[in-house]
Formats: structure tokens, C-alpha cells, sequence
């Protein structure tokens, strides 16, 4: 048994890697962060069923104690959500690898790979294993989108059907990094320097945010690890996202978006510490 | 209203029309006698269908002085000159450009200006030798064209391999934001470079063009080369077509009892009459007009009589099955949405092509010695009619849907087909990942592919190029340079054009 909670699947996406891909969107993360923009696929539904009563089409409801979700009634107008109080979504498919797959060569030939998300994603690494393998054998290219506290270097076999990961550093600091997560960042660090000591990290994201992280350490101290590795000619991404408030929860509503100014500073730093693909978001 | 007080009135209109330039009103006021002087007579019959709008001339006139589309052969100008214009063959970059910018000032067509420019990188690359030197000359031969040639129907191929002429083109494009002349990649994922055709899509969102040809499907289109000619046409370089007569299969439809009385009767019926009208039209066009018998580039071979052939336009498929559909008491099952609705499509079209092919003209010895279909992309005053085999815009489908659609249908058109994606902004940021998307599109059929981003000035209408900002001006009463931006403020107010569904990619 090996099934996967889904919250979401694009069908086709030019933001989540090279090309043209499909992406799934896992539920369930292991980090919980102040200013993530979509809290409601950090926890697990417990089926208190909350959300049955604001659900104005019916397409949530208690089955035996459990809440389930039907997409075809579903009317997206999110209040489910906003009725949640821990934020999980009810507006999640229980799919076995076979019927991801199904759904996913239903895309060939438009695709050139595909893109798993989440959530974290390796909180469901079994059913990520599967559908890699899958994805494999349709000839697709395969990309893992990791808040990185997942030790990738204890797990050769979802390594060798992972083409590369595009990692989240949060922050280089780890109290700031505890802070904002709840979880240290141990784990995410040496994925930094592992994944690229073989060649498998795709890209660096990390979200900047004015005032409440230390934006231009943690751009400095990933630029010292990945230096090295671009002066060798390593293709890997260092995308700096903007702090947005946009689906943020409470606390982080009123901080600014950064400026263009400042945002330009941290891309010099990592144009000059080598990197040839810095962009921003 | 006699024929006289019928051209009074018509004259008297372009001539005080402020909204017009110069040129515009001088080649409305020629068109003005062939709709009245009748140098050849159509078919008996041929009346009724176009007063039922069953059929359209796609006002031609009765009298034309040229062939619709000319395709010459450019490379033999490069190599040969002109002794008529007397033009020696250019030794270096400007003269090739200078000789160019001379000849398609005498070429004709429908729209009185050149609608194919040829294989413009191909035809350039082998004079460039420095590449600074090449940027600003073409970059100023672009301004040119699209100064002087005042219709985006003006086509420029490139492709299928990269050059730096290529890169040129398409920088210089991407820079100026000009919507002539139109430009397609004659594409073949195979040839074409992932880079170069990366930065072509990059182009197409960003100023609507290079549009994509499936050119591994297209190179077998006739024996010797083709061309990507006005809209998305595809027909023989040295030759072209003599003329477009199109059928509307909406009101055939209309004129059908049943779906048999349809495939049965009315489109024998129309197939023929619109046959034997272009049969008449070319015949006047090859024996009594003056173009095949002196044109200068027939007499020095740029162009062959043999190498032309007329176009059997289609437009209104989504329509002409959605109203059977009514018809047979099953409203609301819908061209592109439902599997039964596209097999009747493949049947009308299946039906169409066997009647198309069963007619035998001595004209079109080219294109297998018949007419060849193709998708017409409809004109301003259509009203509910969609361009060849599109599914209605405000009724489109899931994009990958849509491209198999697309697929499925594109074949029968040998002379010219396509589809038009407008997507977000957020695309321009990968445009590598539009390209998969071709590529996926192509291995399922689909022949021809245009896009732009929802941000963009220059925009496709239905085959052509327009910048919104242009149609906004006219709308005001201003004139503009570019002539076929009144179709598409027709097309806009009309057909919705700008309600396309916008794909987030």
C-alpha cells in the first residue's frame, strides 16, 4: 500500500523546472513555515469535519466518520479551507502510483518530464519511488522539489530514478531557521552540499523576506558551499523568490515585499560568486 | 441602386474617407470595377450559393490582373538578377538586401503586395561576413518591409536550420515590435536546434511570430520546394495560387435537411459549383489577362504556370456539425467536446475531401490534379463562423485536448491550416517549455501552431498580424499604415477575437 495523499496535479507547468511538465503537488509537509503561501497542504486532515458545514455544494462530507471530497461538485471557493483549523485541506485524492501514472501518460507527448511537489514531498517517498520509476519508463524526465529535511544520502534508490532536486534554503541561520520552520536546519545544509557533490541539485530556491530572516547571509553561505561547483560549470539554478502575502497565515500579513533594490544586491552576490542562471520571482 | 449610382457611391466613400491613406484608398478604388465588369461568367447555379452565403468569391472581382498568391523563386533572383528591373546578382550583404528591397516592389498578389518574402535566412546567410555589419543592415531592412510593405499578409520563412542570419531576423524582431512582415519557422525538431527554436517561441510570445510549420510533414507537400505564404499558406515556391474560393459549411449546413441530405446532396452541389468557378476564374486568368502572357517574372522563370494551383477554402466545421447535431435532435452536443460531434466532423470532411479530390481541373497539375482544401481563416463580416476546423473561440478545450483536436483535424488541409494559443505571461520565462509543447503537437498531427502572450502588442487575428494599439487608433477614425488592420478591427468586433481563451502554461 503504497498510496499517496494528492492535493494537486498541474497538467502542464513552465515554472517547475526545464520545459514543459507535469506536476504533482503532494500533501503533508514536515516544516511549518510563518509565510507559507499555501498552509493548507502542511497538514494531514484528522477528520473533525469542520469543513462539511461550510462547504456550500455538498461536495465535502462525513462518511463514516471520515470527510471525503468529491472534485466534480466541488465549486472551488475555498472556504473548506478557511474552516480548517489546522491547516490541512479536505480537497485531497488518495491515488495509488498506477492511477498517477495513468493521469500522467495522458500527457505524452506534451511533456518533457515530470515534477513532484508538495507539501514535502518525501513524506510519501515510497509512492515517489513508484512514480519516478514509471515516469522512467515513458522516457520522462524526473524532478523532486524538497524543503531538503529529508536525508537524501541514506536513499540511493529514490536517488538513482531522481534526475536532480530543486531544494528550498530557508535560511542559513539555524535559530532563525528553527524559528521560522520549527525544525532545524541540518538536514537542509547537507543536502547542499551533497546533492551538488553529485551532481543532482537542480536548482536553489530560497524566499526573501525584509526584516524577518537574515536574506543576505543565507545567500552568501550557499553561494560559499555551490562556488565550487559553478566554477566546475555546474549548471545549478539559484532562484531568489520574493516574499509575497498572498494565502499567508496571520503573523506575516503586514511584512513588505522586497525591493527591487535589494533583491538586484542579493543576485549580484551570487552573479559573483559564479552562478551563471540567478533569477528572480 | 443602378450600377452607376453604385460606383458613385462607392468611389465617393474611399475618397472621402479620412481613415484611409493614400495607398489604402488608391487599392480600394481599384477593386472597385471587378465587382461590376464580368470578363468571365461563373457557373450557372454559382448565384444562388453565394447569395445564400454558401459559397464566397472572397471578393477577387471578375476581372483579376494576377494570381492571388505568387511564390517566386527567390533564390534564382540571388543567383540570376533581373534583367527586366535590370538588377545584377548582388556580391555582398547590401547589395542583396538593396536588390531584394527592388523586386518585391513588382511583386503582386491579392493584396498588391508580396505575400511571400522567401527563405530569408537562407537567402542572406551566404552574404554575411561580418556580424555587426549584418545586424544593422537587416535590422534596417526590416523597418523597410514594414514600412513600406503596409500588409502583415507579407510572409518571411525560416528554418529549418539555424543560422545567424536566423538570430538576426529574430532579434531584430523581437526588438522592433512590427507586425509585418508575418514570419514562420519551418520546423523539424529533428533539424531545428532546441536552442534556435527556443528562441523563436521566445519571439512568438513576445510579438506574436514566428509562428511553427511542421515542416517534416510540410517538405512533402508538392515535388520541390514550398513556401509559408499570407496566413499559414502552404504552396509551391515558383508558383502559388491562382485563386481562393472558399465554402461555408455553417450555411451548407443550414441548407441540409439531414446530415445525409448534406453529404449528399448540398455539398456535391457546392463542391462542383465552387470548382467549376475557379476553373472559369483561372482560365480568364491564364488566357485573357495579362499576367501569365507578360509579367516579367513568369517571362524570366521566376515563376511557372505549371507550379500554381487553386485553393478550396473551408471555413465553419465546428458550426456546420454543431447545427447537424441540432439537427438530428441532439442539441448541445458540441465540435471538440464530444467524440460523437468530431466523428460527424470526420465524416463531413471525410465526404468533402472525396468530392474535392473526384473533380479533376487541368489547373492544379501541382497539387495532383485537383483543388487543394484549405482552412480559410474567414473574413471580417463572418458572424459566428469559425476560421477552417477551429474549435469556436469561448468554447475551447483543455490545452492538450485542444492540440490533439488540433491533430486529429489539421490533415485534410494540404494548402494551409493552423491554431492559435494566446497563454500568460509567465510562459516568457520558459519558452523551452512552449516547444515541448509543439513538439508533442506535431508527433499528433498537428500542422501549423501560432501563439502570443496576453501581454503582447502585436497579436495574431486569424492568420495575420495586427498590433492591438493599431486597431485601437482606427477604431478612433485614425489612419493607419497597415492595411489589414481593418479586418481586424472586423474580426474583433465580430468574432470575439480578443476573448480567446488564455492558456496558463
Amino acid at each position: 500500500m503504497i498510496a499517496a495523499l494528492v492535493n494537486r496535479i498541474l497538467p502542464f507547468s513552465s515554472v517547475d523546472g526545464p520545459g514543459n511538465r507535469t506536476v504533482f503537488f503532494l500533501q503533508g509537509c514536515n516544516f511549518n513555515c510563518g509565510y507559507c503561501h499555501n498552509p493548507e497542504t502542511i497538514h494531514v486532515c484528522n477528520n473533525c469535519g469542520a469543513c462539511v458545514s461550510a462547504c456550500p455544494t455538498g461536495a465535502i462530507r462525513l462518511v463514516e466518520g471520515k470527510v471525503t471530497y468529491q472534485r466534480s461538485v466541488c465549486c472551488a471557493c475555498d472556504a473548506c479551507l478557511r474552516a480548517c483549523p489546522r491547516d490541512a485541506s479536505p480537497k485531497v485524492d488518495v491515488m495509488q502510483p498506477e492511477q498517477a501514472l495513468g493521469i500522467l501518460s495522458g500527457n505524452l507527448p506534451f511533456i518533457r518530464g515530470i515534477t513532484v511537489s508538495g507539501g514535502e514531498c518525501t513524506l510519501q517517498r515510497d509512492f515517489v519511488l513508484a512514480l519516478f520509476r514509471g515516469a522512467k519508463q515513458m522516457g520522462l524526465g524526473t524532478l523532486l522539489d524538497s524543503n531538503g529535511n529529508y536525508d537524501f544520502e541514506q536513499d540511493e534508490e529514490l536517488l538513482s530514478v531522481c534526475d536532480g532536486v530543486m531544494l528550498d534554503v530557508k535560511c542559513a541561520d539555524p535559530d532563525a531557521h528553527r524559528t521560522l520552520t520549527e525544525q532545524s536546519n541540518e538536514l537542509v545544509l547537507k543536502n547542499l552540499a551533497f546533492l551538488a557533490s553529485i551532481g543532482k541539485l537542480e536548482e536553489v530556491r530560497t524566499v526573501v523576506v525584509p526584516g524577518v530572516l537574515p536574506n543576505e547571509d543565507t545567500v552568501r553561505q550557499v553561494c560559499a558551499v555551490l562556488a565550487p561547483y559553478w566554477a566546475a560549470g555546474a549548471p545549478i539554478g539559484y532562484k531568489l523568490i520574493r516574499f509575497r502575502p498572498l494565502g499567508v497565515r496571520e503573523g506575516f500579513r503586514s511584512v513588505p515585499v522586497p525591493n527591487d533594490e535589494s533583491m538586484e544586491h542579493l543576485r549580484g552576490i551570487a552573479l559573483q560568486a559564479g552562478c551563471a542562471n540567478v533569477s528572480i520571482l | 441602386m443602378n450600377i452607376e449610382q453604385e460606383i458613385t457611391q462607392s468611389t465617393l466613400r474611399i475618397v472621402g474617407d479620412t481613415s484611409l491613406t493614400h495607398e489604402q484608398a488608391m487599392m480600394n478604388l481599384s477593386k472597385i470595377p471587378g465587382q461590376f465588369v464580368y470578363g468571365f461568367l461563373p457557373p450557372q447555379g454559382y448565384g444562388k450559393l453565394l447569395n445564400q452565403g454558401v459559397l464566397s468569391d472572397l471578393g477577387e472581382g471578375y476581372a483579376p490582373i494576377c494570381p492571388r498568391y505568387i511564390l517566386p523563386d527567390y533564390d534564382l533572383f540571388l543567383k540570376k538578377g533581373c534583367s527586366f528591373l535590370r538588377i545584377d546578382p548582388p556580391k555582398d550583404l547590401f547589395e542583396a538586401i538593396e536588390a531584394l528591397k527592388m523586386f518585391y516592389r513588382h511583386i503582386p498578389s491579392i493584396t498588391n503586395f508580396p505575400v511571400y518574402l522567401g527563405r530569408l535566412d537562407r537567402m542572406l546567410q551566404p552574404f554575411i561576413r561580418d556580424e555587426a555589419e549584418a545586424r544593422r543592415l537587416i535590422r534596417h531592412f526590416m523597418i523597410f518591409l514594414d514600412r513600406t510593405i503596409s500588409d502583415s499578409y507579407a510572409h518571411a520563412n525560416i528554418g529549418p536550420e539555424a543560422t545567424l542570419a536566423g538570430e538576426i531576423i529574430l532579434d531584430c524582431d523581437y526588438e522592433l515590435q512590427n507586425a509585418t512582415p508575418s514570419i514562420t519557422l519551418l520546423y523539424d525538431p529533428a533539424i531545428t536546434p532546441d536552442a534556435f527554436a527556443a528562441r523563436c517561441a521566445r519571439n512568438d510570445l513576445a510579438c506574436a511570430k514566428p509562428s511553427f510549420a511542421n515542416d517534416a510533414v510540410y517538405k512533402n507537400a508538392y515535388a520541390g520546394e514550398y513556401g509559408i505564404a499570407s496566413c499559414y499558406n502552404v504552396l509551391p515556391v515558383g508558383g502559388g495560387a491562382f485563386t481562393l474560393a472558399r465554402l461555408n459549411l455553417k450555411a451548407a449546413a443550414e441548407q441540409a435537411q439531414s446530415t445525409e441530405d448534406l453529404l449528399e446532396r448540398v455539398l456535391p452541389e457546392a463542391v462542383a459549383l465552387n470548382c467549376a468557378f475557379m476553373d472559369e476564374k483561372i482560365k480568364f486568368l491564364i488566357e485573357k489577362s495579362l499576367f501569365f502572357r507578360s509579367n516579367f517574372l513568369v517571362q524570366e522563370g521566376f515563376l511557372h504556370l505549371d507550379r500554381f494551383t487553386g485553393m478550396f477554402g473551408v471555413v465553419g466545421l465546428a458550426e456546420c456539425v454543431n447545427h447537424l447535431e441540432a439537427l438530428e435532435g441532439r442539441a448541445g452536443v458540441l465540435y471538440g467536446h464530444s467524440g460523437a460531434a468530431d466523428s460527424l466532423a470526420h465524416r463531413v470532411m471525410t465526404r468533402l475531401t472525396e468530392l474535392v479530390h473526384a473533380y479533376k481541373s487541368p489547373y492544379c497539375a501541382v497539387s495532383g490534379g485537383h483543388y487543394s482544401l484549405h482552412a480559410q481563416v474567414g473574413l471580417d463580416i463572418d458572424i459566428g463562423v469559425s476560421s477552417g476546423a477551429r474549435i469556436p473561440i469561448g468554447d475551447e478545450i483543455e490545452l492538450y485536448a485542444h492540440l490533439r483536436h488540433a491533430g486529429q483535424f489539421h490533415p485534410y488541409f494540404h494548402s494551409g491550416v493552423g491554431d492559435i494559443f494566446p497563454f500568460e505571461v509567465t510562459a516568457k520565462r520558459n519558452p523551452e517549455s512552449m516547444v515541448d509543447l509543439i513538439k508533442g503537437a506535431f508527433s499528433v498531427g498537428m500542422r501549423y501552431f501560432s501563439a502570443y502572450a496576453s501581454d503582447a502588442d502585436v497579436i495574431r487575428i486569424t492568420g495575420y498580424l495586427v498590433k492591438k494599439s493599431d486597431i485601437e487608433k482606427l477604431a478612433r477614425g485614425e489612419a493607419v499604415q497597415q492595411d489589414n488592420v481593418i479586418w481586424g478591427l472586423g474580426e474583433v468586433q465580430n468574432s470575439h477575437i480578443l476573448d480567446r481563451k488564455v492558456r496558463s502554461l
